[in-house]
C-alpha cells in the first residue's frame, strides 16, 4: 500500500499548490494568446494524437482570434522532448499541452525555468505550481464497450491489443472483463502486449494471432486502425480506440471510446485568458464529456444498445461504478468487496488482473 | 548544348572535400522550390529552419547537445567504414552503453562520489564494447556478415532494455510505469554552459574525435586501415592482421556508441527510459559520410544534422511547417551528396560530343 500512501502525499502537495494563485503571464489585450502542443504521434495516426489535435482545433474555433495555436507533432519522449517544449516557453507561449506520458519530466523541468508559462500535462502524476494534470477515465469507455462484447461474443473470447503494462492499459482491461463476465460469467479475456503505442504492423500481427487463437472481439489500448482493418478483413468485432475507427472497418466496428479533449482545452484557455487558471489535477470520464462513445453498429441489438446507454447514464449520474465489488483478482481473492467500488487510488495504481483474464502481467 | 560528364585520370582531391558543399546548396536550393510549392515564403522558411535555431546562446548549445551522440558515433563509425568494416548496428550498441551507465547510476542511487560518473561512463563504454563484440567475434572466427549480425542486436537491445524498464530498474514510486527514478545530482553529467543543457559530453565528443584523428594519420594502426580498406590483397600481402583490425575497429566504434548512451542518459535526460534515442545510432551512418570518415569531417557533418533536427522543429512553431519537412531535407540532403559524389571521379564538360574526344573506356557517363 506505500504507492497509495505516496499518491495520497502526492495529491495533497497539489492541493496545496493548486491553492496558491498563479501570477497570469502578462498579457497585452490586444496581443493573441499563444498556445502550444506537443504530440507524441502524427496528427495523422487517427488515433491519439489526431483527438488532441482536434481539441486544438476547437480552441480556435472558440477563441478566434483571441489564440494562436501552435503544434510540434512526433517529438521523442527523450532528450529532444525538453528542448521543444522550451522552445514554445520561449517563444511566446502561454499555455503548453504535453500530451503524452513521456513529457512528464521533461515538462517539470522547464517549467521551473518558466514560471510565468502554464504547463498542461496528459496522463502524468507530478504537478507543480505552474504545471497541471489531466487524464480521461477511458474505463468508463471500457466498461460500456465490455458489456456489449460480453453480449455479442460467440466464442466467448476477447481479444485485446494491449501497449505498455502501465496501471492506465491494465485497468482498461479489468474494466473490460468486469463488464464482460457481468452479463456473460464465460467470458475470457486473451491479452497481447505490443510494447508501442502506436506500431500498425505488430498491432495487426497481435490482432491476427488472436483471431486464430478462437477470438472474435478484438479491443485494442494502441493507437492505429491496424487492428479494426484486420478485424473487418477476417470478419470479426472490434472496438475502436481513442477516436471513432469506423471508416477503417465499417462491418467490425461495434463502437469506439472516444477521447474528447476540446471541452478541456476550451477551459483551460478561457482560464488563462480570464486569469484564473491554477494548478489541477483532473480526470474527466462521461459526464465532464471527456470520454465519450462513438456510434453503436448498426448489428448490435435493440436490448444490447438498451443496456449500453443503461449504464453510460448511470455511469453519469453515479448509480453505476465500472469497479463496484465484489471484484476478485486472477487467484480468486476479493480485492474489492461486494457494496464498496474500488478508490481512485486502487485505480491510479492497478498492477494486477481481475478473475477472467488470461496470463501474467510481464514484469 | 550538351552537359557531359568525362572521367577523371585520377580521383579529385578538392572535390572530396567540395561535394559536401555542393551537396548543401542544392538541398537549399531544391527546400527552396519545395516552399515555393508549398506556398510558403521560401527564404523566411529557410531562415526558421537554418538561422533561428541558432539565433540565441541557448539554441546553439542545444545544437551542440543534439550533436554530440551524432559526433561520437560518427567517428567511432568511419574508423570501421575506412577499413571496409560495417557496423550498421550503433543503436543497439548505444543502448547497452544506456543500460550499463544506467545501471551503475541506479545501482549507487544517492551516492555522493566524483567517482560515481567516470564509472558510469566507462560502464557504458564497455556495455557497447560487449554488443560489437559479437558480430566481430562472428566476423573473425566464421566470416558473417556484419552489417546482418550487427544490425539484428539492435532490436535484441531494444527488446532487454524494454525488459529491464518494466522490471528490475523500474521507479519504485512511479506508478508501475516503464522509466527509471531520476538520477540524482553526482549522477547527472556537469554543465559547461550556465543557463542551457551544454554539458561536458561534448567535450568528451571532441576529445574523442581528435584521438581517432591522430590514431589515422600518425599511428600505424590507421594506416593498416586505409590500406585494408583500400586494397585488401595488398593489405595481406604486407602481413597485415586482418582480424586484429576487425576486433579493434567494432571495439572502437561500439564503444563509442556505447559511450554515447551513457551520455546521454547522464545527461539531456537524466533517467532510464524505454527508448533512449530517437535513431542516432542509424543517423550517424549518414553523418560519418557526409563527413567524409574523417573525424574533423564528422564534427562538422553531426552539427548540420543536429541543425536539420532542430530546424525541423521551428519550422513547425514558427511557420506551421509539417514534421515530415525535416525527414525531406535530411533525405535530399544525403541524397544530392550522393549525386555530387559523382564529380569525384567524373568532369562536367560543357558542348557538344567532339569526335576526338571519344575514348574507348566505357565507364564515361552522357
Amino acid at each position: 500500500m506505500k504507492r497509495f500512501n505516496k499518491l495520497a502525499s502526492l495529491t495533497a502537495v497539489a492541493l496545496a499548490t493548486a491553492t496558491m494563485a498563479m501570477s497570469g503571464g502578462a498579457q497585452a489585450q490586444s496581443d493573441p494568446l499563444k498556445v502550444g502542443f506537443v504530440y507524441v504521434g502524427p496528427i495523422g495516426d487517427h488515433g491519439w494524437s489526431y483527438e488532441h489535435n482536434q481539441g486544438r482545433l476547437a480552441l480556435e474555433k472558440e477563441f478566434g482570434d483571441k489564440v494562436q495555436t501552435t503544434f510540434v507533432e512526433k517529438v521523442p519522449e527523450g532528450a529532444d522532448a525538453q528542448r521543444v517544449i522550451n522552445q514554445l516557453a520561449t517563444s511566446g507561449h502561454d499555455l503548453i499541452f504535453t500530451t503524452s506520458f513521456g513529457y512528464m519530466n521533461p515538462t517539470l523541468r522547464v517549467a521551473k525555468n518558466h514560471p510565468d508559462v502554464h504547463f498542461e500535462h496528459a496522463t502524468g502524476f507530478k504537478r507543480d505550481k505552474n504545471v497541471a494534470t489531466y487524464s480521461g477515465r477511458f474505463y468508463e469507455g471500457r466498461h460500456v464497450a465490455g458489456l456489449i462484447a460480453g453480449k455479442m461474443t460467440k466464442t466467448n473470447t476477447i481479444g485485446y491489443v494491449a501497449s505498455f503494462p502501465i496501471p492506465e492499459v491494465i485497468r482498461g482491461i479489468n474494466a473490460v472483463a468486469i463488464a464482460a463476465r457481468s452479463v456473460n460469467p464465460d467470458v475470457k479475456i486473451k491479452v497481447v502486449w505490443v510494447s508501442s503505442w502506436f506500431d500498425p504492423g505488430k498491432e495487426a500481427d497481435a490482432a491476427k494471432t488472436m483471431i486464430d487463437q478462437g477470438v472474435d472481439i478484438i479491443m485494442q489500448h494502441t493507437d492505429s486502425p491496424a487492428p479494426i482493418q484486420v478485424a473487418e478483413s477476417r470478419g470479426v468485432w472490434a472496438v475502436g480506440q481513442a477516436s471513432n475507427m469506423s471508416a477503417f472497418g465499417s462491418k467490425a466496428h461495434l463502437t469506439a471510446i472516444i477521447d474528447n479533449w476540446s471541452p478541456y482545452y476550451v477551459a483551460r484557455t478561457k482560464a488563462v485568458l480570464d486569469k484564473t487558471w491554477d494548478s489541477t489535477d483532473t480526470w474527466g470520464g462521461f459526464k465532464s464529456g471527456m470520454v465519450q462513445m462513438a456510434p453503436y453498429n448498426e448489428a448490435i441489438p435493440a436490448d444490447v444498445v438498451a443496456l449500453a446507454e443503461t449504464a453510460r447514464k448511470g455511469i453519469i449520474d453515479g448509480s453505476v461504478h465500472p469497479f463496484a465489488g465484489p471484484i476478485k483478482d486472477q487467484s480468486g481473492k476479493i480485492v474489492v468487496p461486494a457494496g464498496e467500488v474500488a478508490s481512485d487510488g486502487m485505480l491510479l495504481g492497478m498492477d494486477f488482473y481481475v478473475e477472467g483474464v488470461d496470463g501474467k502481467i510481464p514484469n | 548544348m550538351l552537359i557531359r560528364l568525362e572521367p577523371r585520370a585520377e580521383a579529385s582531391r578538392a572535390m572530396v572535400y567540395q561535394s559536401p558543399l555542393i551537396a548543401v546548396v542544392l538541398t537549399l536550393i531544391a527546400g527552396m522550390i519545395m516552399f515555393r510549392i508549398m506556398g510558403t515564403d521560401p527564404l523566411q522558411a529557410v531562415h526558421a529552419f537554418f538561422i533561428e535555431p541558432i539565433s540565441t546562446l541557448d539554441g546553439v548549445a542545444e545544437l551542440l547537445v543534439k550533436a554530440t551522440p551524432l559526433i561520437l558515433i560518427g567517428v567511432g563509425l568511419s574508423l570501421g567504414f575506412q577499413a571496409n568494416i560495417w557496423n550498421i548496428g550503433a543503436e543497439g550498441q548505444l543502448t547497452l552503453g544506456a543500460i550499463f551507465g544506467g545501471v551503475v547510476a541506479l545501482a549507487f542511487f544517492d551516492v555522493e562520489s566524483v567517482f560515481l560518473l567516470p564509472a558510469m561512463l566507462i560502464a557504458g563504454i564497455i556495455g557497447g564494447m560487449l554488443w560489437a563484440a559479437v558480430p566481430a567475434f562472428l566476423k573473425a572466427r566464421y566470416n558473417t556478415n556484419e552489417i546482418l549480425t550487427s544490425l539484428m542486436l539492435v532490436y535484441v537491445s531494444f527488446l532487454l532494455l524494454s525488459f529491464l524498464i518494466t522490471g528490475p530498474l523500474r521507479d519504485p514510486d512511479g506508478f508501475n510505469f516503464p522509466e527509471s527514478r531520476l538520477f540524482h545530482d553526482s549522477a547527472v553529467l556537469p554543465i559547461i554552459l550556465e543557463g542551457t543543457r551544454l554539458h561536458i559530453g561534448f567535450l568528451v565528443a571532441l576529445l574523442f574525435a581528435v584521438l581517432a584523428w591522430l590514431m589515422i594519420v600518425k599511428h600505424i594502426i590507421g594506416f593498416q586501415i586505409k590500406v585494408i580498406g583500400m586494397a585488401p590483397a595488398a593489405a595481406s600481402f604486407a602481413g597485415f592482421k586482418e582480424k586484429k583490425l576487425i576486433w579493434l575497429t567494432l571495439l572502437i566504434s561500439g564503444g563509442a556508441a556505447g559511450l554515447a548512451g551513457a551520455i546521454e542518459v547522464s545527461g539531456p535526460i537524466g533517467q532510464v527510459i524505454p527508448v533512449v534515442s530517437p535513431g542516432y545510432g542509424f543517423t550517424a551512418i549518414i553523418v560519418a559520410f557526409l563527413g567524409r570518415l574523417n573525424p574533423v569531417g564528422v564534427i562538422l557533418a553531426g552539427i548540420l544534422m543536429a541543425l536539420t533536427y532542430l530546424g525541423g522543429d521551428s519550422a513547425q512553431i514558427t511557420m506551421n511547417l509539417p514534421n515530415a519537412v525535416t525527414g525531406v531535407f535530411q533525405g535530399m540532403l544525403l541524397f544530392f551528396l550522393l549525386a555530387s559524389d559523382v564529380l569525384i571521379r567524373y568532369r562536367i564538360r560543357l558542348g557538344a560530343l567532339r569526335v576526338r574526344e571519344v575514348t574507348p573506356r566505357q565507364e564515361g557517363v552522357t
